[in-house]
């Protein structure tokens, strides 16, 4: 099928077009340079704005963890549920939607690529399962590596090219695509009701250290060729002070980046920026960050964004989730996955008037705003931790207006707000900039070449979204913005429209994305391997790897490693 | 005023959370007919299921007042989120009645079924027969529960009955199951007779008083003092004398639950820590 997108404000800021006039072609799903005038459909996109589809790099949307926080919450899904229609199905959930619900959702904004970023390997099918039944995106995920038994030991041994083997074959086995580290050492150390408290704690019964794991699988991922970063979640996240071990955390890697190309991915920048001995001194250490990643460039961040509302908070840091639970009195489930990772889960009320909450807040937007290189700085809410996806069109109204954070601004907590580095901020963001977080950057940073931009070859992953830079000031208008940004006027995924003002008109199942990491001399599966499976796992080893038929829509990429 | 009666007896549930005198307030008999019911998995409007009849008030300010006569236990949320008016049910009622209503009155001359007065916020609802379980508690998951407002049960009331309450009070003059006041951090809770095993269990705060029989306190509560009389509400007290004890420990609770001395000669041995 072939389409033309006509007379759009086109943001493709990949490839430098910047708000410029222009038409876009579209054949078998594919950005073209032109197509027959005369046969090709076409969309008046005069006044409206063409960006290619969003991009999410975090956002907990499928697997064990996720789905038993829909257990969890049954309060979460009853106020908000969404009939099935002739073309969706139903589905319910606010923080955490069902898996059709959740695409839906996604293409509604006019994303069209999402990244789960935390699997147990072993719950691998699991999410695989979930995530073909996500449909109107494609998706990746990342398995948590960072406390993995095996990777220990490499690591402990200085098996760095065993340890990039043995990670090849994990990401192949469980269809990931990047290395995910959560709380390095501390998810083992949890396994004996223990923390590690700073990047040279040792790991019990390991003898290794955080920096070396982080340090470690960095060089497993540039001797592996992977197309994104480590993407980590710090030692110490959600406690005050611990800007400084993001800080440390970038650190630790600076002489592993080469070629000014990214060498790490901190994700859910916010929780990781506290300044302070306590929450009653809690303060915002984004300046410090902002400092030292204006000043670097071997490192991307994320914002994980704090929205004022009710969420569930889940992430695999088990001791972070523990003592979210105690802070907070709520409901609580821990998981420990065998010798892999934990996981907890607790539901969540970010409120204004809240003193610390109102400081997580303002520490996101800090971020934003205080990088001065929009590629490095990537909008997310680490869905669902800070607040649900849908909220993003809020954040974008927060960023590209200064009215807007001092209407938020008001209404929070009044010694919060005399901390708060926002009223003396006064960058607006710029569409282009909207563009760069919300989908250049992301797949720059996930190294997807064909998307997050609109060149020739691109896929046609398009969002069009009903408001005129040319007559809406977005800093004045701002709820004209969010409501534009809320209902995309078209999202074309493929080269297909699947969703018109808001709605969807085309249900569409996404790919799954997969490295297909190609080792010179494959892992070898030892008998000490399987026998550790037999020991320790509740999986035999040859019962453990999702293999292509499990996805709904598998999507490989080859990537070609160095070992 | 509108009077409701059901056409048939029902087989499916239905929901109707339209049965509300906000929504029928200034609406003719015929617009009323209109309003969007669902049977099952059927959307029908009200006047399929139930004749509605008009009666005119004399003074048309007054507020709205709805009657029901007949069996609506099939029916579930018959005046949620309701603010104002009243609603008389001369039968029984399904589920969730007057969920998250905020003010107003609910009066039913039969049984209610399970969530009565759910997550309400004020007003009040008038039980003469029995409830079913979770009379005033939250729905599942939630820790919302009722935030203010009076419930009163003649009768007898099931399990876990003000579950998660943070405010407003609930009278009952019948007995009551298992789990009272499980997990509530303020209000009331009276009981006339008894109340199944473990009463205020993982209560944070408030007041659970029960006159009649229980036949154990759990051991993560503590025994106080004795009391000789317990307020229940402005201008009602109860003569006891009582138990008192604090807690749910377990929760660093300080709930307080009174239990009346003459009919529980078992408890006696807890005197010894006084």
């Amino acid at each position: 099928m072939e389409l033309l997108i006509r007379n759009g404000f086109v943001y493709d800021p990949a490839n430098g077009v910047d708000g410029e006039k222009m038409d876009i072609a579209v054949k078998d799903g594919k950005i073209v340079e032109r197509v027959n005038e005369r046969k090709a459909r076409k969309i008046d996109a005069s006044g409206m704005i063409v960006m290619p589809g969003g991009v999410d790099i975090h956002c907990h949307i499928a697997g064990s963890e996720v789905n038993s926080g829909r257990l969890l919450r049954p309060e979460d899904h009853f106020r908000d549920f969404e009939r099935k229609t002739a073309i969706t199905r139903s589905g319910v959930g606010y923080s955490i939607p069902s898996t059709f619900t959740t695409g839906y959702r996604y293409a509604r904004m006019g994303y069209t690529t999402i990244m789960n970023p935390s699997m147990p390997p072993l719950e691998a099918k699991h999410t695989h399962e979930e995530l073909s039944d996500t449909p109107m995106v494609d998706k990746a995920s990342y398995p948590l590596l960072g406390d993995w038994w095996f990777v220990l030991e490499y690591l402990r041994d200085g098996k760095i090219e065993d340890c990039a083997r043995h990670v090849a074959w994990m990401i192949t086995s469980t269809k990931g695509y990047a290395i995910k580290i959560v709380n390095p050492g501390g998810l083992e150390a949890w396994g004996f009701g223990g923390n590690v408290k700073n990047l040279d704690d040792q790991i019990p019964y390991f003898c290794i250290t955080p920096r070396e794991i982080i340090r470690g699988l960095c060089k497993v991922n540039r001797l592996l060729n992977l197309p994104h970063t480590i993407h980590v979640h710090t030692n110490n996240l959600g406690k005050p002070g611990n800007y400084i071990t993001a800080l440390e955390t970038m650190k630790c890697v600076e002489d592993l980046a080469s070629e000014n190309k990214p060498a790490i991915h901190i994700t859910h920048c916010q929780f990781s920026a506290f300044k302070g001995d306590d929450w009653r001194t809690l303060e915002s250490g984004a300046e410090e960050i902002a400092n030292y990643v204006n000043a670097h460039s071997h490192v991307t961040l994320d914002m994980g964004q704090v929205i004022f509302t009710d969420t569930t908070t889940m992430t695999a840091d088990g001791p972070f989730q523990y003592t979210l639970y105690e802070l907070s009195g709520n409901k609580w489930v821990n998981h420990d996955v065998e010798t892999e990772t934990s996981a907890g889960i607790v539901p969540f009320h970010y409120r204004r008037k809240s003193y610390v909450h109102a400081i997580q807040w303002s520490i996101g937007l800090e971020l934003a705003l205080l990088i001065k290189d929009s590629w490095k700085i990537f909008l997310t809410t680490d869905h669902p931790n800070g607040g649900p996806f849908t909220s993003y069109p809020r954040i974008i109204a927060w960023l590209m207006s200064r009215k807007a954070r001092e209407a938020t601004l008001k209404r929070i907590n009044p010694r919060a707000r005399s901390k708060s580095l926002l009223p003396s901020i006064s960058r607006e963001l710029s569409f282009k900039e909207i563009a760069i977080m919300t989908r250049a950057g992301q797949a720059k940073a996930l190294g997807l070449k064909s998307k997050g931009h609109l060149g020739l070859g691109a896929d046609a992953d398009i969002t069009i979204y009903n408001i005129n830079p040319e007559t809406i000031d977005p800093s004045k208008k701002y709820k004209t913005l969010r409501k534009a940004f809320k209902k995309a006027a078209y999202t074309i995924k493929n080269g297909k429209i699947v969703v018109k003002n808001g709605e969807i008109v085309k249900h569409l199942e996404g790919a799954t994305m997969w490295l297909d990491v190609k080792v010179s001399e494959s892992a070898k599966i030892s008998e000490d391997m399987q026998r550790r499976f037999r020991e320790y796992w509740t999986v035999e080893c040859e019962n453990y790897p999702v293999t292509e038929n499990y996805l709904e829509v598998s999507h490989p990429i080859n990537v070609e490693a160095k070992v | 005023m509108i009077t409701l009666t059901p056409k048939r007896e029902f087989r499916f549930p239905i929901v109707a959370e339209c049965i509300n005198p906000d929504f029928f307030n200034g609406k003719t008999s015929k617009e009323i007919e209109e309003l969007k019911i669902w049977e099952g998995n059927k959307q029908k409007t009200l006047g399929e299921l139930f004749k509605v009849e008009e009666t005119k008030m004399a003074n048309p300010q007054e507020k709205e007042i709805i009657t029901i006569n007949g069996n609506v236990s099939k029916v579930r949320r018959i005046g949620a989120n309701m603010k104002s008016g009243e609603i008389i049910v001369h039968g029984d009622v399904g589920m969730h009645l007057g969920e998250e209503m905020k003010g107003g009155k609910i009066t039913v001359y039969g049984n209610v079924g399970g969530w009565a007065g759910s997550m309400m916020k004020g007003g009040i609802i008038e039980i003469h027969g029995n409830a079913s379980d979770y009379l005033g508690a939250p729905y599942r998951g939630s820790s919302e529960g009722m935030h203010g407002g009076k419930i009163v049960v003649y009768g007898n009331v099931g399990n876990e009955a003000g579950a998660h309450m943070r405010r407003g009070l609930i009278k009952i003059y019948g007995n009551v199951g298992q789990f009272l006041g499980l997990r509530m951090r303020d209000g009331t809770i009276y009981v006339e007779k008894d109340s199944g095993g473990r009463a205020g269990a993982c209560m944070k705060g408030g007041k659970i008083v029960i006159s009649g029989f229980l036949e154990s306190v759990l051991p993560t509560f503590t025994i106080d003092s004795v009391k000789e009389k317990v307020k229940i509400e402005e201008g009602e007290t109860v003569s006891g004398p009582f138990y008192l004890f604090l807690g749910d420990l377990v929760e660093n609770g300080e709930g307080k639950l009174y239990v009346l001395k003459e009919k529980n000669p078992h408890l006696s041995h807890y005197e010894k820590f006084l």
